[in-house]
């Protein structure tokens, strides 16, 4: 391959290109927008499924850092001083402490006959500030019925859906859960040996697990029901403001010594396995059906450009018979497969970002266990177009090639 | 100039093998105006693709300016087709996407011409050939006769020493195929060589020396 023979194929390429017919052209380019498109949204939107969840899992729970427990403590030491110094920093904007404890919600004691089956679930309950844990995972936006907790609710609890049976979507003993309790019921809570009634404030309707299988109370009162009076609190999440690096944050708190008293990580280190498993099978599932997209985009090239090659084949045959090198005559056709790509992946790209992102980011999938987006990150999707180019590359130059050894008289004369 | 010794070839089609030329000894002197006659099937158009080396023969020789062109490679033969010979087909076969200017230019910048001295020099040429207002049309904006002389100067711009023209009137009126010969003697004068096939005699009449072919042999040669 020489530079005149890359001359000549641009050439060529570009005078077949301006000159060929716009439905021609326009058809190629509309089935590489439509291979580009499923090169990159299927496998965005299966990733974008579990991705769904992630992000909730961030914003509703563990926002940006979340500090726990170590495995083998009860709770965080020395709590007050770690809230103080997470407060200090200036990455941070907003930070809810938690307790956290096992307990059994029971809604039917009261009318419960001993030959009766308790009406019971059991539950994680959080003690919360609701003002903070509003600040940093916008708990109250989460209310699907009732109100959220305001400070100083004494005896009120908020639930998350899931302990409610109306609202559970299968049948499963393994799945225990209240029935017959509204927004107004009073429930009884044992936390080990220590029970109190209190009243169902409010209802949350979430995707995350996290919160559909918990209940909230306000952090004074619970913390007197589990024993707690030294301040110390089983999670700190910490929100951080936007564009800070919850990684810098995480190993800045690290340096500080943090990890000797709890577990510190950001949202990706504390996503649970199964996530995470999740998104690699997905990214696998994505590649291969984009892998057979990149096939029947190949396919389609080939075809397109060996019918293109073999109806030209007379043609071909006088520029060899003339003296253009064979050379050039292929760059000219793998030009126009590049042109191609490149048109396709263009409107793809435009498609991609200026209409297919935003709307899934403000119409999400509604799937059971998430609010499925299509995501897309320009890296990915911009190697996907480099796949993409390639193989049509390949798909240009195959059927060029097979055209243009073909004997020159045989081509000009349309022999066999 | 270019000689032929013993030019054999043969087509086969499964076991039947066919000899279309049958050992030709031919030489043509640069400068000549060579028409090669002969009725359908006497192997004329196969001898001219022979000695413009189009196609291979079966055996024999070819010496080109004392280059024998069975020792050449595809490349070699290529660049000899692209810098010594130049082609008239009886269907013109331009570029359908080309314009005039554009097909008559290719050859030139293929030669390594920059595209500025192409066009300039395949202008001039196509207004030599009365074509000046056919620049930019493509071939199926022009006439039969426009587009053989189109291909007549698209085999010329680059100076080649031999042209090679099978049938270039056949598919024109006689008008037209009048002002293609005046071009081809024309060319001549100027002292091209010219080997053309051609089964009309009045054309061939305008050639120096006429060939006949008949059953792949030459069986006579006249001046005329």
């Amino acid at each position: 391959m020489t530079p005149l023979s890359l001359r000549i194929g641009w050439f060529l390429a570009l005078r077949a290109l301006r000159r060929a017919s716009p439905w021609t052209t326009g058809l190629i380019i509309f089935v590489m927008v439509l291979t580009f498109l499923n090169l990159v949204v299927v496998s965005g939107i299966l990733v974008g499924l579990i991705q769904g969840s992630i992000n909730a899992w961030r914003t509703e729970f563990t926002s940006d850092v979340i500090i726990s427990t170590l495995d083998d403590k009860k709770y965080i030491e020395n709590s007050p001083n770690l809230i103080a110094l997470v407060r200090e920093l200036p990455e941070v904007e907003s930070v809810s402490p938690r307790y956290s404890e096992g307990a059994t919600l029971e809604a039917n004691y009261k009318t419960r006959k001993d030959t009766d089956k308790p009406n019971i679930a059991a539950a994680q309950i959080m003690g919360i500030d609701p003002l903070a844990e509003d600040a940093v995972t916008d708990l109250g936006s989460k209310i699907m019925e009732g109100s959220y907790l305001a400070p100083g609710d004494y005896d009120q609890i908020i639930l998350g859906y899931y302990l409610l049976s109306q609202y559970v979507p299968v049948d499963d003993p393994n799945l225990a859960a209240l029935t017959n309790v509204r927004v107004g019921t009073k429930i009884r809570i044992a936390v080990g040996s220590v029970t109190r009634e209190v009243t169902v404030k409010g209802i949350i309707r979430s995707k995350v697990d996290a919160l559909t299988r918990n209940a909230f109370m306000i952090d004074s009162q619970f913390r007197n029901m589990i024993g707690r009076d030294d301040g110390n609190v089983d999670q700190i999440v910490v929100r951080l403001k936007p564009g800070t690096d919850p990684i810098a944050v995480r190993e800045a708190l690290k340096l500080r010594g943090v990890d000797s008293n709890a577990k510190v990580q950001t949202y990706a280190d504390a996503q649970p396995q199964f996530l995470k498993d999740i998104v690699n099978t997905f990214n696998i599932l994505g590649s291969a059906f984009g892998s057979i997209g990149l096939i029947v985009a190949s396919i389609t090239i080939f075809i397109v450009v060996f019918i293109n090659a073999l109806t030209r084949r007379k043609y071909i045959g006088i520029l060899k018979g003339i003296g253009i090198r064979g050379h050039a005559i292929q760059i000219s056709y793998i030009f126009q497969s590049i042109f191609y790509a490149l048109c396709g992946s263009a409107i793809g790209l435009i498609l991609l970002y200026g209409l297919l992102v935003p709307f899934f980011l403000s119409h999400p999938i509604n799937f059971p266990f998430s609010d499925g987006i299509l995501v897309a990150p320009l890296n990915s999707t911009l190697f996907r177009v480099g796949l993409l180019v390639l193989s049509t590359i390949i798909a240009g130059y195959i059927p060029a090639w097979m055209i243009i050894r073909k004997n020159t008289l045989d081509s000009i004369l349309g022999r066999a | 100039m270019i000689e032929t010794k013993k030019l054999v070839k043969e087509f086969s089609n499964n076991d039947v093998v066919t000899r279309v030329l049958k050992g030709i000894d031919f030489k043509v002197e640069t400068g000549e105006f060579i028409a090669i006659m002969g009725r359908s099937g006497a192997g004329k158009s196969t001898f001219l693709y022979q000695i413009s080396l189009l196609d291979d023969p079966s055996d024999g020789e070819i010496i080109i300016d004392g280059h024998n062109t069975h020792t050449m490679s595809a490349d070699e033969k290529m660049l000899f087709r692209l810098n010594k010979f130049g082609y008239v087909f009886q269907d013109y076969a331009l570029l359908p996407e080309l314009t005039a200017l554009e097909n008559v230019a290719l050859p030139l910048l293929m030669q390594g011409k920059s595209k500025k001295v192409a066009y300039t020099e395949s202008a001039e040429e196509l207004a030599r050939a009365g074509l000046e207002h056919r620049l930019h049309n493509l071939p199926s904006q022009l006439s039969g006769g426009e587009q053989q002389r189109v291909s007549i100067v698209r085999a010329v711009a680059h100076k080649p020493k031999v042209l090679f023209a099978d049938e270039p009137t056949a598919n024109l009126d006689n008008q037209s195929s009048r002002t293609i010969m005046n071009i081809f003697q024309d060319l001549h004068q100027k002292g091209q060589t010219i080997i053309m096939v051609t089964h009309e005699e009045q054309y061939a009449k305008l050639a120096q020396k006429t060939l006949v072919l008949d059953d792949g042999n030459i069986i006579s040669t006249t001046r005329n």
